[in-house]
């Protein structure tokens, strides 16, 4: 793109290339473009650093959300301790009484980045505390992103394609949704790994390079190291390899890109030990050694063809090949999966295949927001014009057919299925889109401003000419072409333009809005239009850090538990690590039970505390009370005793008067509710209004029996009881 | 210290005939009043201390104490006025304390009041430490006070002396319930405990205001608006004991900060960075059952009356970039106001602390340099105070906040380069050094450690560091930032500029080198191209002025040179053909090449023909259609030609 800009009059450049200067008139035209290029990527790349920062800017440098405060706790046990006892830490402090072994259940890629960026930032004399680090990395790698979109763009189709959408992935809110500075989850390395390695992979299919695709296997190692969406890559690699087989594109290049790759990333992601040996156990990984087979039987083929010579005999040897291979290849699956040594495919895996799975076979994957189907909505919210673009980007990917855009499209159409059917997935569709909207922008905008150039040549060919007929001559030149087209392209630009810079408004306003709340400190705006803020989470967890018994064993509902053992520094019983079904319906089974029966539960867990979390008095509406059918639910999956009808009144979910009777007397109504009805919280609403839900509750006189309350937060969003010792038998 | 007093609660006075100590540089007015009253009516004893020690005979004629239980720091200020009775010079007064309150003074001062009966007389501050006099019983421990001169026989002498304890409140009953009043129990000798005869004395003891459970009612006991005097007692002897116990309510906030660690970093760039982290606990009476958040809000006067939710802080004027947190994040609950004399900082910890409950917190702020570093002899002078800002009353508020620490570590952080530290501490500290490594940092900054136990507002009095400093180390960190990046540009030119490759005979190697020199060739050519069409365009620039001026001469002139000159470059371009013909690694944009100097050739013939055409017509006289007639076919041949040489060259610029 900034080579266009040299040679004459010609339009401002697409995105952000500075117009050249006199001064630079002296380069030469190559490294005139080489410094625009650098300087437009170093611009993009403090910009998609820059937005990722408000959330620092209005809040503070704080860990986000729920799994975060995970991680952030491991990076800090990292920090101090050593990678060793890293790898072998047994964590007592969750799933009591099973606890949980951390090194062999995680995947220490982000961990083990933070620490490094922490060490050599350390080493360099650079005091800075590792929340810092961890809050950074996000933002840090989302830069780096852009620097792979933009090779990917130019790798795919050309230099300006890349910094196109190096520009518009660095402010896609899909991506900065899970990238906003403190939201330190594995998300934040992994797309910039999965872009990674997927750049590398198609440089070594377009080179046949040996080292590239080495290198991509190391890209792989650090995808699966640091999320399990590295399954993604290992499934949509192999079916490209195959489109490519079936469409007759096998090449060597194809061969020993994709054998170097998936061989020695096999080796090495075998080295997690969260992973281990499910490359070759696994249902989910089968899809890739299948590929790797039908390879070599490929190269087999070619070679009996290159012996042969002859097509007959050769056709015959196909076919008995093909099916020999096909029927070892069927037969060892089937023995293998019969046999347990292949393992079937996860509930995650299938949920993502069947969007209706999860709803009937697995409430607990069901339960959890971001795991929900897309809607129109948030496509919409979180691609903006990409979505628009997407569609006329593959068109132009379809035109150019090569090996590099067949993968682009591939991993488009995919990822956006897998977008559709899981919220959290617009995440890894993203790259994608923003890749192929690139290529339409780029495209675009290059033709029509060749049109543009054409004509102004043609027009400054015409001025240098003195005589009048020469115009003539020019104007039959212009004739060749349509009418209006001049004035057609530039209007297309400038719409073009337009649409740009919508975008760019529509990112930074989502970004400003909706992903920079850490959602752990919630505002509010308050009756005068200032700013109220509750803090109340760290209000609670600072009290259980502070003024319970260090070995305190704290009970709630599993979306709290990485918070409460990071901040508040106590054991949980399950947190957000949802390894154990059973466990966690044991909790949910407590909570919806009599308080007399969760009392026994509660005993057989050791419970110490128990803490829910209530908005009915501020109206924050992602409360217990309103998560408690899906406790119900996972209780009921492992317990049949507890029912969900039960709760239910005519299939409807209430609190107030008309609600169920279990519903009023179940541990976690009278832990939300108690000593609420005294409560006025709405000027001209009666005591008890439950603001969150908009009804008067029940139940107003609630007694308890075997807990009492321990503390409140100033605006009760977090109530903590504790669970009293047994009474004296005699 | 004068508004401690000023604000005081509690007063418990004693006075004792034996050693007369003042103490306090400002006493509130209802104290010296009491004081001297009890001065007043001293009696003359003439006995001995048993004892004698190296002291001459003395005794106590006239104490009063004052004890200021306000707070949960109980503030002891006896006015003494001492006689010597027996023949020798004295120079030092003894006081005694039982040694389970001994262990719970945290500080004790004595003043000396030169003005014999005057009011506003200059006083001194007296050295006053703990000494083991030989036959004395060992459950009390001895403060010897020296007097600035030596008291004659017969002789007078009247001292002021506060004494601080800490932890000397003790809640009674232990546990008590959120809506509960904390009761808590002082136990003090009626008599004041003294090796000299006392000849007259009286104790005082002022109580918060609050219910009174219970006090001993002998010996002569009186409870007046919530004070309590006992006395006046005469003639006593030495030792004389009579246990006290006075069981009260006190909704004091027991504030004691278990550690508070301060840690002041000198900057030589202007700043003074303190940062506290302090490790606070109530100390009262321990909260039992639960805690309710509706009753707290709805009535937390009454119920919650022992908890206190919000501390204040005297900062020094011009604070600045203050913050408050803790291990997980900010707390949002603070207010901040200022003015030229003085920052005032109030915070409210994340839930109001009952009873037992704990807190951590870290406050920090910065300080303008000038206001706390001197120059002193050559030497840098760090004046600062030593306690914590936090201060013990509200003015204007029922809770008065106090704070007692349990320890303090007083940390400062000298720049890197400092050397020569050392430090002068009004009071006995434990001192230490550390190095701290911060930004930028290689040899480490020198960390001086005053440790300090038992720490109360008292203590917070300035404190000098003294150390050396070379101006020139300041520039040593911009200096290692910017050859850092001075040698990372340098070596990225450097990595620009060499040829890393391993093998230099191997065939990518020698095609990259190749492909290299090829684009650098078409670079040339492209260069040349358009040096010619320069040349074209001024053979066009030409023929419009013979259009206009008719100057055939001129023109002529303007041929001959634009011709040399095409003869050149053409000349120049010849070798480069040559080698990208030649060149395999061209191969592909070889034929490119080709057809643009062929077309530009062509052009080079079309131009010089239209030209002599023109001219020729010029020459001829012909008409201006006529000429365009005649050039029109050629003229459009040309701008085709011109349209596919500048494609041509869009092409080669983007390979």
């Amino acid at each position: 793109m900034g080579a266009k800009a040299e040679n004459g009059p010609k339009p401002p450049p697409p995105l952000s290339s500075p117009p050249p200067f006199k001064a630079l008139v002296k380069l030469k035209t190559k490294q005139q473009e080489l410094l625009i290029r650098a300087a437009a990527l170093a611009l993009i790349y403090v910009l998609a650093f820059a937005i990722r920062l408000f959330s620092v800017l209005r809040y503070e440098s704080m860990i986000h959300e729920f799994d975060p405060y995970f991680n952030y706790r491991t990076t800090l046990f990292l920090t101090r301790n050593g990678f060793y006892e890293f790898w072998n830490w047994f964590d007592s402090e969750s799933w009591y009484p099973l606890g949980r072994i951390i090194g062999g259940t995680l995947y220490p890629g982000l961990m083990v980045t933070a620490a490094l960026i922490y060490r050599a930032l350390r080493f360099l004399t650079f005091a800075i505390h590792i929340r810092e680090v961890c809050v950074l990395t996000a933002p840090f790698f989302a830069s780096n992103t852009t620097l792979v979109a933009y090779f990917f763009g130019k790798e795919i189709w050309d230099a300006g394609a890349g910094l196109v959408a190096a520009a518009l992935i660095a402010i896609c809110p899909g991506y900065i949704s899970r990238s906003v500075a403190g939201s330190y989850d594995n998300e934040g390395v992994a797309i910039f790994a999965l872009l990674f390695t997927f750049y590398l992979f198609v440089k070594a299919v377009n080179t046949g390079s040996l080292a590239w695709s080495l290198a991509s296997a190391f890209g792989y190692f650090y995808m699966v190291s640091a999320w399990g969406g590295y399954v993604f890559i290992i499934n949509l690699i192999p079916l490209y390899v195959l489109v490519l087989l079936v469409t007759g594109r096998y090449s060597m290049r194809l061969y020993v890109a994709y054998n170097c790759m998936y061989v020695l990333g096999m080796l090495l992601a075998m080295q997690i030990r969260f992973v281990g040996f499910q490359h070759v156990q696994s249902g989910e990984h089968m899809a890739a050694m299948g590929v790797f087979f039908l390879m070599q039987v490929f190269y087999f083929l070619y070679w009996v063809k290159d012996m042969l010579n002859d097509t007959k005999l050769f056709q015959s040897f196909l076919q008995i090949t093909l099916t020999c291979a096909i029927g070892v290849g069927t037969l060892a699956l089937g023995i293998g999966m019969a046999s347990g040594y292949i393992s079937p495919w996860t509930g995650r895996f299938y949920s993502l295949l069947d969007p209706t799975y999860a709803k009937d076979h697995i409430p607990i994957i069901a339960s959890v927001s971001e795991h929900q189907p897309t809607a129109w909505s948030s496509f919409m919210f979180d691609f903006h014009i990409l979505l628009i673009l997407f569609p006329a980007g593959l068109y132009f990917c379809f035109k150019r057919l090569s090996d590099a855009t067949i993968f682009i499209v591939m991993y488009g159409l995919t990822s956006m299925y897998f977008a559709s059917v899981m919220v959290r997935l617009i995440l890894v569709a993203a790259p994608a889109v923003c890749l192929i909207s690139a290529i339409a922008i780029s495209a675009t905008i290059k033709n029509l401003t060749t049109l543009i150039r054409k004509k102004s040549k043609a027009a400054l060919t015409v001025s240098s000419k003195a005589t009048s007929n020469l115009k003539a001559s020019a104007k039959a030149l212009l004739d060749q072409s349509l009418p209006f087209q001049e004035n057609g392209a530039i209007a297309l630009l400038v719409g073009a333009f337009y649409l740009l810079s919508r975008y760019a408004i529509h990112c930074t306003w989502v970004t400003s809005e909706a992903y920079s709340s850490p959602s752990i400190v919630l505002a509010a705006r308050g009756a005068h239009g200032g700013r109220v803020i509750f803090d109340d989470y760290r209000e609670a967890y600072y009290w259980l850090r502070q003024n319970t018994p260090p070995d305190a064993k704290v009970m709630s509902w599993w979306d709290y538990g990485y918070q409460i053992t990071a901040m508040g520094n106590r054991t949980v019983i399950v947190d957000n690590n949802t390894w154990n079904n059973t466990h966690i319906a044991t909790v949910g089974r407590a909570m919806s039970s009599y308080e007399h029966e969760a009392y026994e539960i509660m005993q057989s867990l050791d419970v110490d505390y128990v803490l829910v979390v209530f908005g009915g008095l501020t109206g924050y509406s992602s409360d217990d009370i309103n998560k408690f059918l899906w406790m119900v639910r996972i209780g009921g999956g492992v317990f049949p005793v507890i029912k969900e009808p039960d709760y239910l009144v005519n299939g409807e979910y209430r609190v107030d008067k008309g609600a169920a009777p279990k519903m009023l007397n179940c541990l976690m109504y009278k832990l939300s509710y108690y000593r609420f009805g005294e409560v006025t919280t709405e000027y001209g609403k009666p005591a008890g209004y439950d603001r969150a839900r908009g009804v008067e509750i029940g139940n107003k006189d609630i007694k308890l029996e075997y807990l009492e309350e321990a503390f409140t937060t100033s605006n009760w969003i977090i109530r903590i009881y504790k669970v009293k010792p047994p009474k004296n038998r005699w | 210290m004068a508004m401690l007093s000023r604000f005081a609660f509690f007063l418990l006075w004693i006075s004792v005939l034996s050693s007369t100590t003042h103490s306090e540089l400002v006493i509130s007015r209802i104290d010296r009043r009491v004081c001297r009253s009890t001065v007043l009516s001293v009696f003359r004893v003439l006995d001995d201390p048993k004892p004698a020690f190296f002291l001459g005979s003395m005794r106590a004629i006239g104490l009063s104490d004052v004890v200021d239980l306000s707070s949960h720091i109980v503030r002891a200020l006896f006015s003494l006025k001492v006689e010597n009775v027996g023949s020798k010079v004295v120079s030092e007064v003894l006081l005694a304390f039982p040694n389970m309150q001994a262990k719970n003074l945290a500080a004790i001062k004595t003043l000396y009041n030169e003005g014999r009966g005057k009011v506003k007389a200059s006083s001194v501050n007296l050295p006053t430490t703990v000494v083991e006099p030989e036959g004395m019983p060992p459950e009390l421990t001895f403060y010897s006070v020296s007097l600035p001169k030596g008291l004659e026989k017969g002789g007078t002498v009247s001292l002021d002396v506060l004494a601080v304890f800490t932890h000397s409140l003790q809640p009674f009953p232990e546990e008590i319930t959120q809506a509960d009043g904390q009761l808590v129990v002082y136990q003090d000798s009626a008599y004041y405990l003294s090796p000299y005869t006392v000849k007259v004395q009286t104790l005082g003891i002022r109580l918060p205001g609050g219910r009174v459970e219970s006090y001993t009612k002998f010996p002569n006991a009186k409870l007046v608006d919530s004070e309590i005097t006992y006395g006046p007692f005469e003639n006593l002897p030495a030792f004389s004991y009579s246990p006290v116990i006075v069981h009260f309510e006190n909704n004091y906030p027991f504030a004691v900060a278990h550690e508070l660690v301060r840690e002041i970093e000198i900057s030589h760039w202007g700043n003074v960075q303190i940062t506290e982290h302090y490790n606070l606990v109530h100390g009262g009476a321990k909260t039992k059952g639960g805690f309710s958040r509706l009753d707290y809000q709805a009535r937390s006067s009454v119920r919650g009356a022992s908890s206190f939710n919000h501390l204040i802080f005297r900062l020094p004027p011009r604070a600045h970039s203050i913050y408050y947190r803790d291990e997980i994040g900010n707390i949002s609950t603070s207010h901040f106001w200022g003015d030229s004399r003085k920052t005032q900082l109030e915070i409210e910890p994340r839930f109001p602390i009952f009873g037992g409950w704990k807190t951590s917190f870290t406050i920090g702020y910065g300080l303008p340099l000038q206001d706390f570093l001197f120059k002193v002899d050559g030497k840098r002078m760090l004046n600062i105070t030593f306690g914590s800002p936090m201060d013990e009353v509200i003015v204007d508020n029922l809770i008065v906040k106090a704070n007692a620490l349990s320890k303090q570590l007083n940390k400062v952080v000298l720049p890197e380069g400092s050397n020569g530290i050392s430090a002068s501490v009004p009071f006995p500290t434990k001192q230490g050094e550390e190095i701290k490594y911060s930004h930028l940092d290689i040899v480490g900054r020198p960390v001086l450690v005053l440790e300090k136990s038992n720490v109360v507002p008292e203590h917070n009095l300035y404190f000098q560091v003294y150390y050396h400093f070379n101006n020139l180390s300041l520039l040593g960190e911009p200096m290692m930032l910017i050859s850092g990046f001075f040698l990372l540009f340098v070596a990225c030119i450097v990595y620009m500029h060499t040829d890393m490759s391993i093998s230099k005979s191997s065939a990518s190697y020698l095609a990259k080198i190749q492909l290299e020199e090829v684009q650098a060739t078409v670079q040339q050519i492209q260069n040349i191209i358009n040096q010619c069409l320069a040349v074209h365009d001024k053979l066009d620039a030409s023929l419009r002025d013979l259009s206009r001026t008719g100057d055939v001469q001129s023109c002529k002139i303007a041929r001959k040179t634009a011709d040399a000159q095409l003869k050149e470059l053409v000349k120049e371009l010849k070798p480069l053909v040559t080698f990208l013909h030649h060149s395999p690694q061209a191969s592909h944009i070889w034929p490119k090449v080709e057809e643009l100097v062929a077309k530009e050739k062509d052009m080079q013939e079309k131009m010089f023909l239209r030209h002599s055409t023109v001219v020729d017509c010029f020459e001829k006289k012909l008409g201006g259609r006529e000429i365009e007639n005649r050039i029109a076919s050629q003229q459009q041949k040309l701008a085709a030609l011109r349209q596919e040489v500048d494609d041509l060259l869009e092409f080669l610029d983007e390979i």
